[in-house]
């Protein structure tokens, strides 16, 4: 398994690459505690259509350091800006399937507008700066999905 | 990293490629000698020398530098590492 992590202090990781699925239960039971009143998710799935047709199988290319690098950032920048207690950012990379995991988003935070706010914050700059590509296979051939830039 | 032969004026730096960068170069990476002082633009340049077919790359090259976005104008120093990548795509 390739499998790129980040931990915090406590040892859970915050930030994972992986070519493994993930269980968002298991990953929202451990964000649980006193201080949290609400959790938001966001989970990325493969849709089975792009502009250019019906995709039947996805790859996922990352450049693994640097990704970690902007995930990392990206997370300090969500906590500093809305208060969040905690960020969990798992990406996947290899061969998805339609209807496949991409990628987790889970916020906690005492309140509801911080948790929704964070993760929504997550996820775009996640789409604008994370060195991660997508190649999409349809019955014409495949392309690469290009449409990110840094502001 | 053994002595420039020519007496410490070039820079090897390491280069990595990503995506439909990768694709178009054929490799994972490569080693570009530079003169000290060159800039990222240097490598742009140096890269679609070698590479012809960057240059019929639709939309922008980006590069980093130890995993920082950086500007065409970033100076290159020893051990700098450095990747070219399409726009990206994730999430």
């Amino acid at each position: 398994m390739l499998h790129y992590s980040l931990r915090s202090v406590e040892g859970e990781a915050l930030i994972r690459l992986t070519d493994s699925d993930f269980n968002v239960d298991e990953e929202v039971s451990q964000m649980k505690k006193k201080s949290v009143g609400g959790i938001v998710t966001f989970i990325g799935t493969v849709r089975g259509e792009s502009e250019e047709g019906q995709v039947n199988l996805m790859e996922i290319e990352v450049y693994p350091e640097m990704a970690e690098k902007q995930l990392h950032a990206i997370n300090e920048e969500a906590i500093q800006r809305f208060n969040v207690d905690d960020i969990r950012i798992i990406h996947r990379h290899g061969e998805l399937h339609v209807g496949d995991n991409i990628v987790l988003i889970a916020v906690s935070a005492g309140h509801r507008d911080e948790a929704f706010n964070a993760c929504r914050y997550v996820i775009d700059e996640l789409k604008k700066r994370v060195p991660i590509w997508k190649r999409e296979q349809t019955p014409s051939g495949e392309r690469w999905v290009e449409e990110g830039s840094p502001e | 990293m053994p002595e420039h032969p020519t007496g410490g004026s070039a820079l090897r730096i390491k280069v990595r490629y990503f995506a439909s960068i990768r694709e178009r170069t054929g490799v994972n990476a490569e080693e570009f000698e530079l003169q000290e002082g060159s800039t990222v633009e240097t490598i742009i340049m140096e890269a679609k020398r070698l590479h012809p077919k960057l240059e019929a790359q639709d939309g922008a090259i980006f590069v980093s530098v130890n995993g920082d976005f950086v500007k065409p104008s970033r100076r290159l120093e020893l051990g700098d590492d450095v990747a070219l990548f399409p726009p990206v795509s994730g999430g």
